[in-house]
């Protein structure tokens, strides 16, 4: 009696267990799971989406070695990604600092920070293009009252269209890693800077020897989360410079968009895309072993 | 010692005040030359407040412009996608934290990991889907491919373990079925959850821009932030109308931020996830 009743309590586990799963896993494996894999074998194929599926092996692999707007978009991606996370994890970390004093207003700066988060792109991108404006736009108004005679021409000079766009990316991006430090720092058990008190500690030797460490995790997860989303930057480039002038800050992403739905070329683009899906696990890897070496939990 | 403490504390709230005024002068920028006429727009030194308030700006955004169908488009989608994904998620979340199974924890962290791929990957597949059951420009598409992020799931599951199990066994005893166990007792206590993935999904599907250019195409079925494209490009010159447009459709976003500032930041300081 007890083990037929304990089997089909199991029994009941898992099939309610099922049905709970059933409405999300459907869709999901519908919209996400298989295009996951769909897409893998698309790689191999030159297919443009309408005519029929023709294999050409690693071709698509082997194409992206020569292609030079795909070795760009790649450089671009990287120039992009270093130029902007250490800065905004800087920031992030000295303003969730500053924040962290006990200071009052927390959280009206809190707000100010973060609101650029939480804007649409687009919008975002309408109201830089004006002030990256080369003759009339208020950055080089006010550069030039500065005393500078020939300002940068922002986003439609190849030589700072990059740059351009990782400031504002800074600005966009910088008040949601705030938020998450500030988040960390305030976890931290105030008794560990008692105790340091009592052993007579510096304000710096508690910083880099209490916060720092306590910190560590949030820190670590913030950079993944920082460089992959660098990765992944579309709408911003699309909206503020559409990859131009030239290539100049044609983005591996945008450059997947334009190959798929530009020209067609589904094969390619998903070639593209697994390469990026690779960067990314390659890079969230890396630092899930390099963790372990400065992270503490 | 105290005159100290206070003139530092003055050089912080001097620094910290410089930088969010300067973190929200682009938006300030936005915002007075929304109200501007063409001609002051670029005027130098800024004029930060307008010396005639102009709304006819606005007044032509919403008026010559079909920006109000836009923002019911964009309502539409964000509404359903928030709710479909309240109800399958917090469903699969369950499953995930409150019923004994043995696979269980293996579908789940194949479930999770899918979060690192990136969405340039299933994109290609997703559109042939989509095309393939003719749901090309429609609402529907974008909302089918919002609706079961795995994001929620998680958010929703980390809520869901803190529950005692406890409470659910004494319903089991009492003779509750699984379901209203889940829709009785738990799901009423995930209020907080709730709000935070409220909050995220509105403003993601909200914000939402590649997914909208990739499905829809005909002018009355676009989203907001396809009609700030489309504004962008035909008004090329009008800019202080492009300001307005630009400040309509940030502002829903920046109110729900406000208004629920707490969970926001609860729901990034919990899970840390979506960018």
């Amino acid at each position: 009696m007890t083990t037929s009743n304990k089997i089909s309590t199991r029994q009941r586990n898992r099939i309610n267990g099922y049905l709970f799963l059933l409405p999300n896993i459907i869709g999901f494996a519908i919209f996400t799971f298989i295009p996951v894999f769909m897409s893998l074998i698309i790689s191999f194929s030159d297919w443009d989406g309408f005519s029929e599926m023709n294999f050409i092996g690693l071709g698509n692999y082997i194409r992206l070695f020569s292609d030079h707007v795909f070795l760009v978009s790649l450089k671009n991606t990287l120039i992009y990604t270093l130029g902007s996370v250490p800065f905004i994890i800087l920031f992030a970390l000295l303003v969730a600092v500053a924040l962290n004093q006990g200071i009052r207003g927390v959280k009206f700066f809190r707000a100010a920070f973060f609101i650029p988060h939480v804007t649409a792109a687009l919008a975002i991108a309408a109201v830089w293009q004006l002030l990256y404006h080369p003759t009339v736009g208020p950055i080089n108004n006010v550069l030039m009252s500065l005393g500078m005679d020939n300002p940068p021409l922002w986003l439609s000079s190849s030589s700072y269209a990059m740059l351009a766009v990782i400031i504002m990316t800074i600005w966009k991006r910088m008040g949601y890693f705030m938020v998450m430090f500030l988040a960390g720092l305030q976890g931290i058990p105030e008794v560990l800077y008692e105790a340091a008190d009592i052993d007579g500690a510096s304000k710096f030797r508690k910083f880099i020897h209490i916060t720092v460490p306590m910190l560590s995790p949030v820190m670590f997860f913030s950079c993944i989360m920082a460089i992959i989303q660098s990765f992944k930057v579309f709408s911003e480039i699309y909206a503020l410079t559409q990859g131009g002038p030239g290539y100049a800050t044609n983005v591996l992403v945008y450059n997947i968009y334009i190959e798929a739905f530009d020209n067609f070329n589904f094969g390619y683009a998903s070639a593209q895309s697994y390469i990026l899906f690779i960067i990314i696990l390659v890079v969230t890897l890396l630092q899930f072993r390099g963790q372990k070496k400065w992270v503490n939990y | 010692m105290i005159k100290k403490l206070n003139i530092k504390q003055f050089i912080v709230y001097i620094l910290i005040t410089a930088a969010s005024l300067t973190m929200i002068m682009p938006l300030l920028w936005m915002l007075s030359a929304s109200f501007k006429p063409e001609t002051e727009v670029f005027a130098f030194p800024i004029q930060w407040i307008p010396e005639t308030f102009l709304w006819s700006n606005y007044v032509h955004v919403w008026t010559e412009y079909p920006f109000l169908n836009y923002y019911i488009n964009s309502i539409k989608i964000a509404v359903a996608v928030t709710a479909l994904q309240v109800v399958t998620c917090s469903m699969a979340a369950y499953s995930f934290s409150r019923i004994q199974y043995p696979e269980r924890d293996k579908i789940f962290f194949g479930y999770l990991s899918t979060m690192m791929i990136p969405y340039q990957v299933i994109m290609i597949p997703q559109f042939m889907i989509m095309r393939n059951l003719g749901l090309m420009d429609t609402h529907l598409a974008l909302i089918l491919i919002g609706a079961f992020a795995p994001f929620g799931v998680f958010l929703f599951r980390q809520f869901f373990i803190t529950i005692p199990m406890e409470l659910s066994e004494a319903a089991r005893i009492d003779g509750c079925s699984e379901f209203s166990i889940y829709a009785t007792i738990i799901l009423p206590l995930a209020k907080p959850a709730m709000a935070t993935l409220i909050i995220f999904t509105f403003i993601a599907s909200w914000n939402d821009f590649l997914a909208p250019l990739i499905y829809i195409n005909s002018e009355e079925m676009k989203t907001l932030q396809l009609g700030m494209r489309n504004f962008q490009t035909l008004y090329d010159s009008n800019y202080a109308q492009l300001m307005a447009a630009s400040v309509c459709a940030i502002v829903p976003t920046i109110i729900v931020f406000l208004f629920t500032q707490k969970y926001f930041i609860n729901g990034i300081a919990t899970s840390g996830l979506k960018g």
